[in-house]
């Protein structure tokens, strides 16, 4: 198999996985969700309700595509594809497995942070452009919380970079060789994780939707398709940022015995369920609770993983 | 009767006060001092002299009545039996409540068409205000002085005041309906908000605030309740709460009704307090009648009550935990209600709305094997419970979302008109079933739960307790349930208990009176209000002497309850809002009736 043949497997088969497990992801998510609030979820679609998520995606696309005559049709239009097409692009520099992967960069890292930034613009932009109340509310939110967290989700990633040496993920990984990264740099985790799910907007971090006090906040004024695309934005921003947390503290790939590919879906799905109960558990902060969270908690906890992680490397060097 | 011990004393201290009782009402200050059914001090008062009297009452005299527990009209023009009442069209009644006499009084002041006009009260009591406007809607008379005197449960383009009795009450006795598109824009156009009309402004110090229309439908207003918000970016200036989407007329529908098939209407007052709401309604009817009813029949009453008030304040804590987030309490919380549900079905036949009490005593006796799904349910509850503090109550993330916020202290709440558990979350231990025991609750034991901040959190911290209290007071049904009859032994009992039915004509007569017309409720005025789920829940009964109600007052928690939300939630934010929506533990058909 030459070359290109080999990049555009790779391309395709990864693109179609990465579609068929964030739409499969909505079904486990309903289903764990079920098992833990002690009812059934779907079920009825296929064996366990597993087609649950055809019957979905048949019925988003033929609802009527409506844009409110009183919205930005251009801006309206664009937001939601923004959010989908970063978090696909991001999962182009994902090291799945040794001979798995889109591309190699060397600042594979940087890029992923660069793209998860970019899919603010898509909440920002969509509850401007829809013109309704709830919706700026939404995106005012989703401004406000992306700004906080951002700051800090870059720098909690850096005491990973000075470990490994490189921005490269698999440069990475395989520096875990010997130790996963979650335990020297723990904080580095908890912070990233924290910063994680503010960026895929999940609860406790759901303020932009928030559908008890905003209805469904930015994405109010949205239907048929664009609804489903910020759906699979955010099922596949859960999926990225769960693979991103086992890439660079989970060792990737690596494990005993099993195939490198078992490994890293085993793993990205714990984490995925992981956060599925998380959203089962929690209530949600105020909006002014979640800031100060972000810059009087999370914030000098990371500077103080940096600074720890600084002095080791350095001592040890 | 408490109610009794105190009517005598300000009765008295009114006559040296304002001199003696005159017959010439509306001419002197004091009028008739009327005989009721229920016992309530009772006094007729002039118009001129009206406020005079109730500011009296609340600020100046010893022990004074801090709250205005009521306040409503009767359209006398139709009433045949007004023996010890002067001449009246139209009577405003107030029915003020002091806790520390632990006494009512009723006011009653009289107007003659056309002069359909009072002074407002909203200066002595903020709380008058959507009552003042509710008796404008209804009946057309004019309050001077208030702020907003407009219409508050029917459509501002509705024609006429319908609890007037030249109102229909049906619609088979109007024109046709027709909706015309030109009429429907015209009405909705009604709805928009113009915040000049309230006193409020747009721009202030270079900020434009924004108007955000909360409700009718949005996910956090439990039903169709509307709060107009004034913003500036998420902090709330001021709000504008609008009700009246749920109104179904539950007063008017009174007045057409049998006193027996009425009972069902209650039930849908507070559709979440099921039997509950039978309760005030058939104790009113039997003071009325002058019924007493057995042992068996109280407990049974009680026992029932108490389920519903477990399945109401259920929905009250899973849905307060959703509002603020938190996915999976409410499925705990409804999975455990239908437990409720299962029981009342046993017992009642019905689940929501088993409309079970009747006029002298409930519909069936118990089914045999009642005691061991009570026992089910009362061995099954306290660890769920134990279970949902730790989820909720004691989960930081709602701790810091509810400490501090919305609260209000005992006098603001008793200023307000704030009954129940709200009132309790402020540290104020009041409860009609302590204070003023009703279908043997004296024979209880049983805490009543408060709180002390008057927060978000102690109102949720005080229901989570009232259900263990409820179970407590369940057990001792369940192990004290009286023999005896599940009907009192009386002509007007509806139906009456049918086993001499076939042996002697009197009482085959009294049932088909009972069942044909609907039984024959002797002239006269009774109002009882009970502990009920959300709050004090009264019913003030007019009989005529007819087979039908001749004015059905429903004096619902709820309803003040909204009134104060602008006054807790200025300077918060509209999580908050959504955090106090969800504490107050409303239904809108509570509030709209």
């Amino acid at each position: 198999m030459s070359e290109s043949a080999r990049i555009w497997a790779n391309l395709i088969l990864i693109l179609a996985a990465v579609f068929a497990f964030s739409a499969l992801l909505s079904w486990i998510e309903r289903r764990l969700l079920g098992v833990w609030q002690d009812r059934y979820g779907p079920n009825r679609v296929g064996p366990f309700g597993i087609l649950q998520i055809v019957a979905d995606s048949i019925k988003l696309l033929t609802k009527e595509d409506w844009v409110p005559p009183f919205a930005d049709k251009a801006v309206f239009v664009l937001a939601p594809t923004i959010v989908a097409v970063t978090a696909l692009l991001a999962f182009a520099v994902v090291p799945i497995a040794p001979d798995i992967g889109v591309v190699d960069l060397n600042i594979g890292l940087l890029f992923f942070l660069a793209m998860s930034s970019l899919g603010v613009y898509s909440v920002v932009l969509g509850g401007w452009a829809s013109n309704n109340k709830y919706s700026l509310l939404g995106g005012f939110r989703a401004a406000a919380q992306m700004l906080s967290y951002e700051v800090f989700m870059g720098l909690a990633l850096m005491g990973v970079v000075m470990l490994a040496g490189s921005f490269n993920l698999r440069d990475i990984v395989a520096a875990q060789e010997n130790l996963w990264f979650c335990v020297p740099q723990i904080l580095g985790l908890a912070t990233f994780t924290v910063a994680g799910i503010a960026e895929a907007r999940r609860l406790p971090f759901d303020l932009p939707e928030s559908e008890n006090e905003l209805v469904a906040g930015f994405h109010t004024e949205y239907s048929s398709m664009k609804f489903g695309l910020f759906f699979i934005g955010e099922y596949v921003g859960i999926t990225l940022i769960s693979a991103m947390i086992v890439t660079l503290f989970f060792g990737g790939w690596l494990g005993p015995l099993l195939p490198p590919l078992v490994w890293f879906l085993l793993k990205t799905f714990i984490v995925i369920a992981c956060f599925v109960l998380l959203r089962a558990a929690l209530p949600r902060p105020r909006y002014d609770q979640l800031m100060a969270y972000g810059w009087k908690v999370m914030l000098p906890l990371t500077l103080v993983n940096l600074l720890i992680t600084g002095a080791v490397v350095l001592s040890a060097a | 009767m408490p109610n009794v011990r105190g009517a005598s004393d300000v009765l008295e201290e009114l006559k040296d006060r304002f001199g003696a009782p005159s017959t010439g009402n509306p001419g002197g200050p004091m009028g008739l001092v009327q005989k009721t059914g229920d016992g309530l001090p009772t006094q007729w008062v002039s118009r001129n002299r009206v406020r005079d009297v109730l500011r009296y009452l609340k600020l100046e005299a010893e022990r004074p009545y801090r709250m205005l527990y009521d306040l409503t009209a009767i359209d006398e023009r139709t009433r045949a039996y007004r023996d010890d009442q002067p001449a009246s069209q139209f009577t405003v009644i107030y029915h003020l409540l002091s806790f520390e006499r632990n006494a009512d009084i009723r006011l009653k002041v009289a107007l003659v068409e056309p002069d359909l006009a009072m002074p407002t009260i909203t200066d002595i009591w903020p709380a008058a205000n959507w009552y003042e406007r509710e008796i404008w809607d209804m009946f057309g008379i004019v309050f001077d002085g208030h702020p907003h005197l407009r219409r508050i449960l029917l459509p501002p383009w509705w024609q006429g005041h319908a609890l007037r009795k030249d109102h229909p009450a049906r619609a088979t006795e109007m024109e046709p309906f027709h909706l015309s598109e030109g009429k429907e824009e015209a009405e909705q156009e009604t709805l928009r908000f113009h915040p000049e009309e309230w006193g409020m402004r747009r721009v202030h110090d270079g900020t434009d605030f924004m108007f955000l229309n909360l409700g009718p439908n949005h996910p956090a207003v439990h039903g169709v309740f509307r709060i107009v918000l004034q913003l500036d970016g998420e902090e709330i200036i001021d709000a504008v709460p609008e009700i009246g989407f749920h109104h179904r007329g539950a007063e008017k529908m009174g007045e057409r009704q049998s006193w027996h098939t009425y009972i069902p209407y209650t039930d849908r007052v507070d559709y979440l307090g099921g039997v509950m709401n039978n309760l005030p309604y058939v104790l009113a009817v039997e003071k009325l009648a002058g019924i007493e009813v057995p042992d068996r029949v109280k407990v049974m009453r009680v026992m029932m009550a108490e389920f519903f008030r477990v399945a109401s304040h259920l929905v009250f804590y899973g849905t307060f935990a959703q509002d603020l987030g938190a996915l999976s309490p409410v499925f705990f919380m409804f999975t455990d209600r239908e437990r409720v549900f299962d029981v009342v079905e046993a017992i009642c036949g019905g689940r929501m709305h088993p409309s079970w009490y009747r006029i002298g005593g409930v519909a069936q006796d118990l089914p045999q094997g009642w005691d061991r799904l009570v026992r089910d349910f009362l061995d099954y509850m306290p660890s769920r419970l134990d279970e949902y503090d730790k989820i909720a109550l004691g989960n930081r993330i709602l701790k810091a979302r509810t400490r501090g916020v919305g609260s209000y202290s005992a006098d603001e709440a008793i200023e307000w008109g704030v009954t129940g558990p709200n009132l309790r979350a402020c540290g104020f231990e009041w409860d009609f079933r302590k204070t003023r025991p009703y279908s043997g609750y004296d024979q209880f034991e049983f805490d009543i739960p408060t709180g002390q901040h008057g927060d978000c959190y102690d109102r949720c911290a005080v229901r989570a307790e009232e259900i263990r209290q409820s179970l407590r007071i369940i057990e001792q049904c369940l192990e004290n349930m009286p023999a005896g009859a599940h009907k009192a032994d009386h002509p007007l009992t509806t139906p009456p208990l049918r086993k001499q039915t076939l042996h002697d004509i009197e009482t085959l007569i009294d049932h088909f009176l009972g069942v044909s017309w609907g039984p024959v409720i002797p002239p006269g005025e009774a109002f009882v209000g009970i502990e009920a789920t959300k709050g004090n829940n009264g019913y003030y009964l007019v009989s005529d002497g007819n087979t039908m109600a001749y004015r059905v007052r429903i004096r619902t928690p709820s309803f003040p309850h909204l009134q104060m939300i602008p006054l807790i939630s200025r300077g918060l934010m509209i999580s908050d809002l959504i955090a106090i929506l969800g504490s107050i533990d409303f239904v809108m058909a509570d509030v709209d009736r």
